[in-house]
């Protein structure tokens, strides 16, 4: 490779040492990266993509040992002496993370942060290192620079911390910027405007960037080369015109095909007619929604006069970004959250106002599946009480015959029945997932509620999951309220979709009216924003999206 | 702030936990059972400890004659505190009478003597008026540990799980509990219940004891609550208590039994002080704290008075300790084990074949 690759890896290898032995979470790596060029390196979690990122500058624990060669400018970075690592880090090398409000120190305020930042590698005076923060705050587009450079992290919003930490990451103008999932916390207008002002800013500084995603559409939004990683292996490497469109290796095809694209899938047609409505299994009229007031907090209205109702055997997406009340929907309506006005009826049935006996009768309708596979199982219970516990409670099955359901229930989520014992740590996200369903399927309800369910699995975890979702719906043909903040997702699942925004209902109606030919503004805005995992569609729409700000 | 980043990242990862998630590697297969006793057993001093407490708590239990209703279990120690053998004349130091002839010298002196911890200044055995001491003063421990335990779970858990109302009056009555200086009180009260017995002081300081530990179990209770497998049994149909109790607490008992373990550390020493003051348990039942202010003016002329029951107190509270601190790492899942230079060098690579 050529001498100006400001990066240079080449057999790099990172082992982590687990209980007396080196399990490999890198394998012979190499990549060369020009200046002013972006390389994502894409692949799925426990793929070893972060490690590389971390590993270059030797930021990983204690417990990993590192071998080959990371050179940046031609300086060796492998064993490299604290002092030389040190000048290298924040000044060559920066990194800006998946999260910006842990990434960024909360006792301090920004503007602080940039000039220590600034002042630990020049020979700066308080004031001139000020003055470049200013100039930095300015460059990364946070509005109000002046007043923004003494706001602490917590007054800012996400994208605005994305942008502080991007200002502080570019202080030193470093050759190479290590991106970790700089996008991945936020919506996806926010994330279409950073990676508008990543793109930007690495044109104007000729920075070599390095971007670490699992978003193919993100890639395909901002990378010159990729590099497909699986189980730290680079399976693949070369140009991103060569990967996305001709892709070698079966795993690069099978990830790119497991992700879900905007508008290609066909034409659904609605369980009913419109003409013959059957009676709405959920109807939610006029619901407002407040969080009571704490404190000195005054009362907060989540949703405000939100109408939709959901007919037997129909999926219904629910989409917006986050804040906009969707999960908020979702909770009252399976009688989570306390309705403040209007009604919300399951199966004909009074939600708002229901004691609690007979809330437990509806709730015997309805099943819940929730965003974050960690958290929604008990870690103290083997999951085959999880998934038995409505069983068990609404006294339909004991002893051997809860036992014999919980493994018809295993079956239908296709999972192993001697799973039953197992513990959920013992579990992927995605098996977990699938408890999650097998649980609020159990009394097979008229209405499943599912809230984010694929938000925080891989790709071809989320497709096989989604492949299962339908299957079961035709099966069983339950109603479903799906809250997702991905349109791809969304566009694959439902026969109707409803955009919030703020608490109100912006838009609701057919999938193909709402993605192919949207009424509302913010509608238009939030399918402009979404990327495209194809880049040359994707430059498509890039265009036509800033054409549209403009 | 990178080094902060990194952590919350790999613990990240372990929770959206991909099968090939290395981290993982580690508990594979165990259940959460086994993951703690693993951690727990990695943990020398802790173990040493446990060891230690149990065969302490052997020694002392079967060293005297036990009473349980009208059965009774002979003790393998020769004396008992009732009887006076004369004062021991031969090889003590300085004239005094009385001292220890526990030797650990290997050879022909080896070995218990008939006085190991000495006679007091009236010929008793010491080592039978300790071994009797120790047990009142463990069964205060365990006792106290008990009490403050089970209130503190409670008055925890219902201010935790209920909130508003029930939260903020329970927590205004540990504010009230925890203003008023204890040891007065267990003074006063001390006085007046010594006379029916150290059980009486042990549940009396367990109704002090409680705050700190409800203050935890209320906080645990606050986080665990938001959790969505709790809202998932709400879904399911479960009542408060299933919830409470199936629920929340068995996630929250790691917490809990590191608490009670250090409280019980401290009980034991708050046991010392008040009967060495005078307040606690009173003559003539025995305890650790209250054989050294008997034989505090004989200090100088026989210190092994001082020295054994004071042993004792250091051992038990030490232990208990330890345990906790062995615990507090088992239950913590960040914690991990430190890597030495040798377990590197003698790691062997995973097969790289398989990955």
């Amino acid at each position: 490779m050529s001498k100006e690759n400001i990066l240079e890896i080449s057999d790099f290898n990172v082992d982590f040492w687990v209980d007396g032995v080196w399990y490999p979470a890198v394998i012979d790596m190499n990549l060369g990266l020009a200046a002013g060029k972006v390389t994502a390196i894409v692949g799925e979690s426990g793929s070893g993509k972060s490690t590389t990122a971390l590993g270059l500058m030797s930021l990983l624990a204690s417990n990993a040992r590192m071998e080959g060669s990371v050179k940046v400018k031609g300086e060796e970075m492998i064993n490299a002496k604290a002092s030389v690592l040190r000048q290298f880090r924040g000044k060559e090398v920066a990194y800006i993370f998946q999260e910006p409000m842990t990434a960024l120190n909360p006792l301090y305020t920004i503007g602080f942060q940039i000039v220590e930042t600034l002042r630990s590698h020049f020979d700066m005076g308080p004031k001139e290192a000020q003055a470049r923060a200013l100039e930095l705050i300015t460059m990364v587009d946070i509005p109000n620079p002046e007043q923004s450079i003494l706001k602490y992290p917590h007054q800012l919003s996400g994208g605005q911390r994305q942008r502080a930490m991007i200002a502080q990451a570019l202080a030193c103008d470093p050759a190479l910027l290590v991106a970790d999932e700089p996008t991945t916390a936020l919506d996806v207008t926010v994330q279409a405007e950073i990676l508008d002002l990543m793109r930007g800013l690495k044109d104007k500084l000729n920075s070599a960037i390095l971007l670490i995603t699992h978003d193919m559409g993100v890639v395909a939004d901002m990378a010159d080369d990729i590099l497909v990683m699986k189980d730290g292996v680079t399976v693949e490497h070369g140009t991103s015109d060569q990967i996305f469109s001709n892709p070698k290796h079966p795993y690069t095809q099978q990830l790119l095909g497991s992700v879900p694209k905007l508008g290609s899938t066909k034409k659904r047609t609605l369980p009913y007619s419109e003409s013959a409505k059957p009676a709405p299994v959920l109807k939610l009229s006029d619901v407002t929604i407040e969080y009571p007031k704490r404190g000195r907090q005054p009362a907060f209205t989540a949703v405000k006069n939100f109408n939709l109702e959901i007919y037997p055997g129909e999926i219904v997406g629910l989409v917006g970004e986050s804040g906009s009340g969707k999960t908020t929907v979702g909770r009252a309506s399976i009688g989570l959250l306390p309705v403040k006005g209007g009604s919300i009826e399951i199966v004909g049935k009074e939600i708002a106002g229901a004691n609690s006996k007979q809330l437990s009768d509806i709730r015997q309708h309805t099943g819940i599946v929730f965003q974050d596979p960690a958290s929604s199982l008990n870690p103290r219970l083997p999951i085959g009480e999880s998934i038995g516990e409505p069983l068990f409670l609404a006294k339909l099955a004991k002893g051997a015959d809860l036992a014999r359901k919980v493994e018809e229930l295993l079956d239908q989520v296709e999972l192993p029945r001697s799973y039953r014992n197992r513990y959920p740590h013992e579990l992927s996200g995605g098996q977990r997932q699938r408890v999650g369903i097998a649980r609020a399927l159990a009394l097979t309800p008229d209405l499943l509620i599912a809230d984010e369910p694929t938000s925080a699995l891989d790709v071809s975890v989320q497709a096989r999951f989604l492949e299962l979702l339908q299957e079961l719906q035709g099966k069983l043909n339950f109603a479903c309220l799906f809250i997702s903040h991905d349109l791809a997702v969304v566009d694959i699942l439902c026969h109707r979709i409803a955009v919030m925004q703020d608490g109100l209902l912006v838009e609701a109606g057919d999938r193909d009216l709402i993605l192919k030919n949207p009424k509302n503004d913010y509608t238009k805005r939030l399918i402009s924003a979404v990327p495209v995992p194809d880049p040359k569609e994707q430059k498509i729409r890039r265009e036509a999206r800033l054409a549209l700000k403009k | 702030m990178t080094l902060f980043k990194r952590k919350e990242k790999a613990t990240g990862e372990i929770l959206a936990g991909g099968e090939s998630a290395i981290a993982n590697k580690e508990v594979e297969g165990l259940s959460q059972g086994q993951i703690v006793r693993r951690r727990f057993f990695r943990h020398r001093a802790a173990v040493g400890a446990l060891v230690v407490l149990t065969s302490l708590i052997l020694f002392v239990m079967t060293a005297l004659e036990t009473k349980i209703g009208p059965i009774r279990i002979p003790g393998w120690w020769k004396w008992t505190t009732e009887d006076i053998p004369a004062l021991r004349f031969e090889d003590c130091p300085g004239g005094t009478t009385g001292c220890p002839t526990l030797s650990l010298k290997p050879g022909a002196g080896f070995g218990f003597g008939t006085h190991p911890f000495g006679q007091d200044d009236i010929g008793r055995d010491y080592f039978a008026l300790v071994m009797n001491g120790a047990r009142r003063s463990l069964m205060i421990m365990f006792v106290i540990g008990a009490v403050a335990g089970f209130i503190g779970v409670v008055v925890g858990s219902l201010a935790g799980f209920y909130g508003k109302m029930v939260d903020a009056s329970l927590m205004r009555l540990v504010d009230f509990i925890q203003t008023v200086p204890a040891i007065i009180i267990a003074a006063v009260i001390g006085k007046a219940v010594g006379k029916v017995g150290p059980l009486y002081l042990a549940l009396f300081l367990g109704i002090l004891g409680w705050t700190g530990l409800a203050r935890l179990v209320r906080a645990q209770f606050l986080s665990l609550r938001e959790m969505e497998f709790v809202d998932a049994a709400r879904v399911a149909g479960a009542s408060n208590i299933r919830i409470a109790f199936k629920h929340i607490l068995p996630n929250a008992v790691g917490q809990i039994i590191v608490a009670v373990t250090l409280i019980m550390a401290g009980a034991i020493l708050t046991e010392t002080a008040l009967s060495y003051l005078g307040f606690g348990v009173v003559a003539p039942d025995v305890s650790l704290g209250l054989l050294i202010s008997q034989y505090e003016s004989s200090f100088t002329t026989r210190p092994w008075l001082f020295w054994w029951p004071g042993l004792f107190i250091i051992s038990i509270a030490l232990c208990v300790n330890f345990i906790g601190d062995g615990l507090r790492d088992a239950f913590d899942p960040r914690q991990r084990r430190r890597i030495t230079k040798k377990d590197r060098l003698q790691a062997k690579l995973h097969t790289k074949a398989g990955a």
